[in-house]
């Protein structure tokens, strides 16, 4: 199995004032090709910090963070950020999409940094993400024009229109109601099952039974890294719920 | 990164805020509209200065007796009599840059035909001073160097005496008119030349050869004057250096003696005149150019409250791949664009205002290619300096603070 992330040992200190803030003291473990890892935490526990690292967006104090091999704690900033857009696939809780702009501008918007699409490479490659979220009907929608889930669909279409080898979700079904959240679980499901990398950095204790595996956060340390033998389906989670009586 | 995908970026950022984008862009319209206008406006007066001061001669020089000092009292250049007519030879002779030379004794006075009289002056000149003062003869014919020899009693007539003492349109090529007792034959008519631009009938005057006028009229030997005409306007400096040499020798100055004769250049009048209408021109650009400065600082006003505005924007395509230089070069990008487009509004704004002053107020204009040009690049210069700064703000946020900005 290939790996895809490896940290090693990672501290992040932050100075605050005169007092020196550990953020993250000390935290290893690495991520193969096609898991789908939850990191779990209180807030205050690190994880912001820890999703800021393996973004790329942030460097450790100490530790090394290999990202498909690559050493990322000696990189500058113009490196990480052509790292990131060839890397990563980020998902906020936000959805972070531009106002005003369709479906299929956003979606591209990663290859617009990325020198080697032309503009019809670009089209193809945002519309093939799009169908892939199911969103193969609204290209043209603009972002004020869809709900929650679609524009979280968009986000996530985004994410996966460079090929990342990693998918970074923060919280990304916090700002949805229960059904829709479910809805978005089960496109990450099918996202694990097509193969895909992902970690899911999220507050909420219900989201590891979805996936394969949960690292649990805690002042700075990980307190556990349990494999999930029995996967949930969110499809079936979704099946259950009550329908709205409106 | 491509520049191509900046500039996409950056149009769909700026097609998203439209109405800002024009607002913003209003105060560089009005900023270059106004410097165009400005300009056409006192450049167009400026010219038609310089247009009516060629029509006069813009290379002529006028050499008159000065004014010398006579026992301590300094005398009047009218009763000085310096100059000779061997000073005028002279002038013919040897000088270089020096195209038509005509000497000049006038006398002011009664012209008389028939039963009408009007008051005129009489010019003493040689056929050289149509060439000088550039009057074309409209009728008849000029004098000619015989009649000057023989100082035969001819003249030409300028448009205001034929008005005056032919009063029914009878041709007066041929007739003889008096002026004081003598009588002179009218051998041609001149072109008319109309008022200059100090108000002076350039019409209302009688040339007739000078050996008449001194002989006859005014009794006299010296010259009242001599007007040159330099070869071009150009060497209207060295014309007036060489018959300066010549005047000091004939009339056997010491290096240290004043001259006793003055020169004085069209050259000069022309630059008196259209320095004061490029004083108004760059009063009127100065004013436009603060307009345009105003525009600017709008300009970097809007941008750095779109940087703001736009910060998780800017988080987003950080963390997606952006770099300092990319974002940089985005905001960079869309001020050039307001300014430019906003510039070439301006210019069809101004070039359109001025061709209004031209139709409805008549107002001579000039749209100098250099001043439409030049406020285009003031323009895109405008949109850099007052965008870097906002640009270089964004360019430096930090992506995970960015990102999470409410």
């Amino acid at each position: 199995m290939k790996e895809i992330i490896r940290l090693d040992n990672i501290k992040r200190n932050f100075i605050v004032g005169e007092e020196t803030v550990h953020a993250l003291r000390g935290v290893s473990f690495t991520i193969n090709e096609g898991e789908f890892v939850t990191i779990v935490g209180t807030s205050g526990s690190g994880k912001s910090t820890l999703l800021n690292i393996l973004g790329c967006l942030d460097t450790p104090t100490s530790g090394e963070y290999y990202l498909d091999g690559v050493s990322v704690r000696t990189m500058g900033k113009n490196a990480r950020a052509t790292l990131r857009n060839r890397k990563i696939g980020f998902v906020f809780q936000n959805y972070n999409l531009l106002p005003k702009t369709t479906a299929i501008e956003n979606v591209e918007l990663p290859l617009m940094y990325n020198p080697a699409y032309n503009a019809a490479q670009r089209k193809e490659k945002a519309i093939q993400s799009l169908v892939a979220v199911g969103l193969g009907d609204r290209l043209l929608h603009k972002s004020n024009q869809m709900s929650g889930g679609q524009m979280q669909r968009v986000a996530i279409a985004r994410a996966l229109v460079n090929d990342p080898a990693v998918i970074l979700a923060d919280e990304a079904t916090g700002n949805l109601d229960t059904r829709t959240s479910f809805e978005i679980l089960v496109l990450f499901q099918k996202l694990h099952a097509e193969g895909k990398t992902i970690i899911f950095v999220t507050h909420n204790p219900e989201i590891p039974q979805y996936t394969s595996r949960n690292i649990t956060l805690r002042d700075g340390h990980i307190t556990a890294d349990v494999l999930n033998p029995h996967i949930l389906s969110a499809a079936e989670a979704l099946a259950k719920l009550p329908v709205n009586e409106d | 990164m491509n520049v191509a995908n900046l500039f996409k970026i950056a149009v769909r950022a700026l097609s998203n805020n439209k109405l800002r984008g024009f607002l913003t862009m209003l105060g560089i319209i009005i900023g270059v509209a106004s410097v165009i206008t400005m300009l056409a406006i006192g450049q167009g007066s400026k010219k038609s200065i310089q247009r009516e001061i060629s029509e006069m001669g813009s290379n002529m020089i006028m050499i008159q007796p000065g004014g010398e000092m006579r026992g301590g009292v300094r005398q009047s250049a009218e009763d000085m009599e310096t100059l000779k007519l061997e000073d005028y030879e002279d002038i013919v002779e040897e000088t270089r840059y020096v195209a038509a030379v005509s000497p000049s004794v006038n006398s002011s006075g009664q012209a008389i035909y028939s039963s009408n009289n009007a008051p005129t002056t009489v010019y003493g000149i040689s056929p050289d001073y149509m060439e000088i003062r550039q009057y074309k003869i409209e009728d008849g014919d000029m004098f000619t160097e015989q009649d000057i020899l023989t100082a035969a009693k001819v003249c030409v007539v300028g448009k205001t005496v034929v008005d005056n003492l032919f009063p029914n349109g009878e041709n007066p090529v041929g007739k003889v008119i008096r002026f004081e007792k003598l009588p002179f034959r009218i051998v041609g008519v001149l072109e008319s030349k109309g008022y200059n631009s100090m108000g002076m009938d350039q019409d209302d005057l009688i040339l007739a050869p000078y050996t008449t006028v001194q002989k006859k009229i005014l009794a006299i030997t010296h010259l009242q004057g001599i007007n040159c005409s330099a070869l071009e306007e150009k060497y209207t400096d060295q014309a007036i250096e060489e018959i300066s040499e010549i005047l000091r020798r004939n009339h056997k100055l010491n290096t240290t003696d004043e001259d006793d004769f003055t020169i004085r250049s069209q050259q000069e009048l022309s630059s008196m005149l259209t320095s004061t209408t490029d004083m108004m021109t760059v009063l009127l650009a100065a004013v436009a150019g603060i307009s345009l400065l105003v525009g600017g600082i709008g300009i970097m006003n809007i941008m750095y409250v779109s940087v703001t505005e736009r910060t998780r924007e800017i988080g987003l395509r950080m963390s997606i791949g952006a770099k300092g230089i990319d974002i940089l070069a985005q905001f960079l990008i869309e001020s050039i664009l307001i300014s430019v487009t906003g510039g070439l509004i301006g210019v069809i704004f101004g070039v359109g205002a001025a061709l209004v002053v031209n139709y409805v107020a008549h107002f001579p204009i000039y749209i100098q290619p250099w001043s439409v040009l030049l406020s285009f690049l003031v323009c895109t210069a405008t949109g850099i300096f007052f965008g870097w700064y906002p640009a270089k703000k964004a360019a430096q946020l930090d992506p995970i603070e960015a990102i999470r900005y409410e």
